[in-house]
């Protein structure tokens, strides 16, 4: 029962980018494909739900024990940056067509808030191992759910007559604005 | 005049926010009233500011190869100091912008100056460039902070000025994204003003 309210409110009440805007960057560079975005959420996933089973135990058995929690952000980022590679020659081994088409934006999962956010709010929320993982899927699906939906959107937005002052980066501010209040409906459904 | 130029340059021309569109997560997720804007904005310019200077100070000692983790552990020491200096001090503005102010360690503006900047020029522009684009961060953060904050709460930086709550969608998660949008037309008429 804990699982199911912890995955629902991670993908709809409180959608890591619609309501807690984390990794707004990749959302508005990368989304402009839906095939681009389904990589993307791929890439991002597998970093999310590795990264927080790290850093999890990183945090429990290391720095706690020794009382340096102080070092919390230093150590969670190296593990992000250090497993991102790991993924990035991965990818470049088994699908060289997907590592073309992430592009830059690989590497910039390092630096994608999403990833080190549902890290370090796992941390925060006391969640054990078993939720800390159920929490890390569920942020990832719910990060994927909104970047595709909104990859959909854009899509059509490239054939819409858009006036002239919000061609580009506006009017995707504005589509993400209506799809933030669609997903509010969302709101004490848990 | 060129360091003029290197600190301006930050302010509008090449603003992380409004231009380049660097650093937009907490960009949104801070900016429900105009002193978390600030607030997020000077935390993130000593961060941006300290770390161009270490950077470009031992930019020769550092291998290529590894060169984005060792400025990610520089960004990371200064984020740590922030974040401890902040719980110390300013508490309430600690607790506002919560989660925030670790996760200013992967905004992308930060990092965007050390390789991009500070990587490849001397001690004193380095410094100059983090504390212009820090100034043109906070710029943009105080400005969508108070347009939110006047149309959700009818109120600017604490002051009510209006009877009742205001459009309360401005306050929330939409309105950031909204406000921020209509800010970025107003910003593009600007420049293509003032560069014709």
């Amino acid at each position: 029962m804990e699982y199911i309210i912890i995955i629902i409110s991670a993908i709809f009440v409180n959608n890591i980018l619609l309501a807690q805007f984390l990794g707004v960057c990749p959302f508005i560079g990368v989304s402009s494909k839906v095939e681009t975005s389904i990589g993307m959420t791929g890439a991002v996933t597998f970093v999310m739900v590795i990264a927080t089973l790290v850093t999890y135990l990183l945090y429990t058995y290391l720095l706690i024990p020794f009382e340096i929690t102080y070092l919390r952000t230093i150590a969670f980022i190296l593990v992000i940056a250090s497993l991102v590679q790991l993924v990035e020659i991965m990818l470049k081994k088994v699908s060289p067509s997907l590592y073309q088409a992430l592009g830059i934006f690989l590497p910039l999962i390092t630096t994608n808030c999403a990833v080190l956010g549902v890290a370090v709010l796992a941390v925060q929320k006391d969640f054990n191992l078993m939720e800390s993982v159920v929490f890390a899927i569920a942020n990832a699906i719910g990060f994927g759910l909104a970047l595709i939906t909104f990859a959909g959107l854009r899509e059509h937005l490239d054939l819409m007559n858009v006036p002239k002052a919000l061609k580009g980066v506006p009017i995707a501010f504005l589509v993400a604005g209506l799809l933030a209040l669609a997903f509010m409906g969302f709101a004490g459904i848990v | 005049m060129n360091q003029w130029k290197n600190f301006t340059k930050g302010l509008l021309k090449e603003n992380a926010v409004f231009v380049l569109f660097l650093g937009l997560c907490p960009t949104l997720g801070v900016t429900s009233s105009a002193i978390n804007g600030l607030g997020m904005g000077l935390a993130t310019t000593f961060v941006l500011a300290m770390s161009n200077l270490v950077v470009s100070i031992v930019k020769n000692q550092i291998p290529d190869k590894v060169r984005i983790p060792a400025f990610i552990v520089i960004i990371a020491s200064f984020v740590t100091i922030v974040e401890l200096t902040m719980q110390a001090f300013v508490p309430d503005l600690f607790d506002a912008l919560g989660l925030f102010i670790p996760l200013i360690v992967v905004n992308c503006v930060v990092l965007g100056r050390a390789e991009a900047f500070a990587s490849k020029n001397n001690t004193i522009s380095s410094l100059i460039d983090g504390f212009g684009m820090g100034l043109g961060f906070s710029l943009a953060l105080t400005i969508l902070g108070a347009v939110r904050e006047i149309l959700g709460s009818g109120s600017i930086f604490g002051f009510k000025f209006m009877e009742g709550d205001g459009m309360l969608v401005f306050v929330l998660a939409p309105g950031a994204f909204i406000a921020l949008g209509y800010l970025i037309v107003l910003s593009n008429k600007l420049n293509k003003k003032l560069s014709s």
